[in-house]
């Protein structure tokens, strides 16, 4: 049996009893139709937290992939102006452009030396205004059928579970992928670029790269997440308002460590799945409106200091400033221990 | 780092053209900008730098840089506050609300203001310190909190500001807003706590590295703490002046104007560190100004606001990568 990551206890712990309360809270979760729904909803930012995490997990921030979304969503808009034999070469197209954000927030990052997080910050600000330069300050044009059903169609009168979404899917498919990535070689190497990039340099890593190819996943990622979101909830300006922060917030919560080097990406999903399930709770709690965030901030706050309290905050800043102050000489001999 | 950078200049005279600091780039960066903004705006038939034009700029450079001298303090202790934009719509409405269109309330509301940032400053701190929650997720939680209650108490704006304490935010000698010699005289205080006081080594020694301040013998909860409270209360000093500008409270007024990312790209524009441990007030009052004039600016030319945010983040980007080429090893 595989041992789990340490510090990605808690969140499965936590997502359990969501799950269960869910089943009490109410009628919609008696039967697996609900929770699939769940994971229809939550497939989205799930995605999302699996870009974020690769990029977290090598010690950056992508806070570019909310204002991605909404972009990617307004293209789509515009470029397929409701033409279906247009939605093929769009796809991909969104695809290409997922990449190529990341790729330049992975070069501005690595070659330029600019701190990921005012890289993605910047990226975020020019999104936004280039988008809406674009297409004159609202979204115009509209989504096909055949664009809109991978988020929110799905083989139908599948037994037990009634209908089975793409997008879930899609989401098994992506995350199987991912989960099976870190535990070849090359995935180990990705957590050893966030534990101490300067070993990984001077046994000959290729840490420049790594950290790009993270970006590059991380703007994939937000692009199958737009295209999921998009023919879920359709186009609006907001599509993508605050996803950055669910997303950071959501693999923060799978117990992955600001600052790189430690964390699983499935126990990251199942962070954002958390979050998900937790806002369908307070939902059918009737907190809704006005005090919801509140909540969310609070437990948000909880969860996350209930999962630090092995890896604490100033171990890990200990970490990172071990791993920029070593940079000449030989990395101090307390870093490189792996357990 | 001057000294450093004098000291080289003697020792290898003439090697290559003298990189300025970062705090000197801004600063040029700054005084480009106004050469170009004012040369473009008088193609156009206008003036930049008129009466209206500086008091502008000067009151932009008010709002932005009282929460960005707190933001300069938390980020320095290696720390950062997402949490500015809701309190500063919390606070403006606090100080509306409690002054209630009376005079005789004025030190009431700005002393219940200041009193609810400290408050809102000292959690984030406790957070951070005893909860040990990264204080990205800390303050960001904290963001969350607050709009729920900014969003359960207050559907638009309320209470009511005096006449007279509106003087604060619209009296100017010539051209000059009173505000923002009242901004300059804070971040006069926040200089000397930062570069003269043994609160601001520690901070910078914290922010530099936890650990090894730690073992030194600074307190590093506390001063971490101390360093969250300053930096709300720095919020709530832009809260009470929207307050004051407005006449009432805006529950949206921070968040509309993205104050927590705005005063973060201020700091980092000034030359912090985002990790910490480097930057300072003088810096980001210029990335502030630079910021300011930037908009006005463009306001001036009538550019599309859209473009304004495209050339914003680009300038963003291209300064922290000029200051990154000469730092080695100064990469998060």
């Amino acid at each position: 049996m595989k041992r789990l990551a340490p510090g990605t206890l808690p969140v499965f712990a936590v997502l359990a009893i969501l799950l269960v309360a869910l089943a009490f809270a109410g009628p919609a979760y008696e039967h697996p139709q609900g929770y699939i729904a769940l994971l229809k909803r939550a497939a989205p930012l799930m995605i999302l937290a699996l870009g974020q995490y690769f990029v977290i997990v090598t010690g950056g921030f992508d806070l570019s992939v909310g204002s991605l979304v909404t972009a990617e969503v307004v293209i789509a808009a515009r470029l397929l102006d409701g033409n279906e034999d247009r939605t093929w070469p769009v796809l991909l197209l969104l695809i290409g452009f997922g990449a190529l954000v990341g790729l330049v927030n992975g070069l501005i990052s690595t070659v330029l030396e600019v701190p990921s997080f005012i890289t993605t910050l910047g990226m975020l600000l020019i999104l936004e205004g280039a988008v809406f330069l674009w297409t004159d300050g609202a979204p115009r044009g509209a989504l096909t059928e055949s664009f809109r059903q991978w988020g929110r169609m799905g083989f139908e009168d599948v037994p037990w579970i009634g209908q089975l979404p793409y997008s879930v899917l899609i989401l098994l498919a992506l995350g199987t992928a991912a989960a099976l990535f870190m535990r070849t070689g090359m995935g180990r190497l990705v957590l050893a670029v966030g534990d101490n990039d300067t070993s990984v340099r001077l046994a000959g890593g290729r840490v420049r790269t790594i950290r790009t190819l993270a970006f590059v996943v991380s703007g994939i990622s937000a692009a199958v997440a737009a295209i999921l979101l998009g023919g879920f909830s359709g186009v609006s300006a907001q599509v993508g308002g605050g996803l950055e922060f669910e997303a950071i917030t959501a693999v923060v919560l799978g117990g992955v460590a600001l600052g790189g080097g430690r964390g699983s990406v499935v126990a990251a999903m199942a962070g954002a799945l958390t979050l998900k399930a937790l806002f369908s709770l307070l939902n059918l709690l009737g907190i809704s409106g006005a005090l919801e965030s509140t909540v969310q901030g609070v437990i948000i706050v909880a969860a996350v200091a209930y999962a630090a309290a092995d890896t604490g905050w100033r171990d890990r800043v200990l970490r990172s400033k071990a791993r920029s102050t070593a940079q000449p000489g030989p990395p101090a001999p307390d870093v490189v221990t792996t357990s | 780092m001057t000294a450093l950078d004098a000291s080289t200049a003697t020792a290898v005279p003439r090697r290559k053209l003298q990189m300025p600091g970062s705090t000197a780039t801004v600063y040029l960066a700054l005084g480009l900008t106004l050469v170009v903004g004012s040369l473009l705006v008088a193609e156009r038939g206008g003036t930049l730098l008129d009466q209206p034009g500086i008091t502008k700029i000067l009151t932009l450079c008010t709002a932005l840089g009282l929460v960005a001298i707190g933001q300069t303090i938390a980020i320095v202790a290696g720390s950062l506050d997402l949490s500015v934009a809701h309190l500063i719509g919390l606070t403006s409405l606090v100080t509306a609300e409690v002054m209630a269109g009376q005079n005789g309330r004025i030190v009431l509301a700005v002393a219940a203001a200041l009193g609810v940032a400290a408050l809102v400053g000292a959690v984030n701190g406790l957070v951070v310190t005893k909860l040990k929650v990264n204080p990205f997720i800390a303050t960001l939680g904290m963001a969350l909190v607050l709009q729920g209650v900014l969003e359960h108490r207050y559907t638009g704006p309320a209470g009511e500001t005096t006449r007279d304490f509106q003087r604060l935010g619209y009296d100017r000698v010539g051209p000059v807003p009173v505000s923002f010699l009242v901004m300059l005289g804070v971040a006069a205080l926040a200089w000397w706590l930062l570069a003269r006081t043994r609160t601001g080594h520690h901070i910078y020694a914290v922010g530099g590295d936890a650990e090894i301040a730690r073992v030194s013998g600074v307190r590093v909860s506390r001063t971490v703490i101390t360093a969250h409270v300053l930096c709300a209360l720095a919020a709530g000093a832009t809260g009470i002046f929207l307050a004051s500008r407005l006449g009432a409270g805006a529950p949206y007024v921070g968040t509309d104007a993205s104050y927590d990312l705005q005063s973060i790209a201020a700091v980092v524009l000034g030359g912090a560190l985002l990790a910490g441990g480097r930057g300072g007030v003088i810096g980001t009052i210029g990335g502030v100004m630079l910021l300011a004039c930037l908009d006005t600016t463009f306001d001036d030319l009538g550019v599309d606001p859209f473009l304004k945010d495209v050339v914003r983040g680009s300038v963003i980007i291209v300064a922290v990568a000029l200051y990154a080429r000469r730092k080695p090893g100064g990469r998060t």
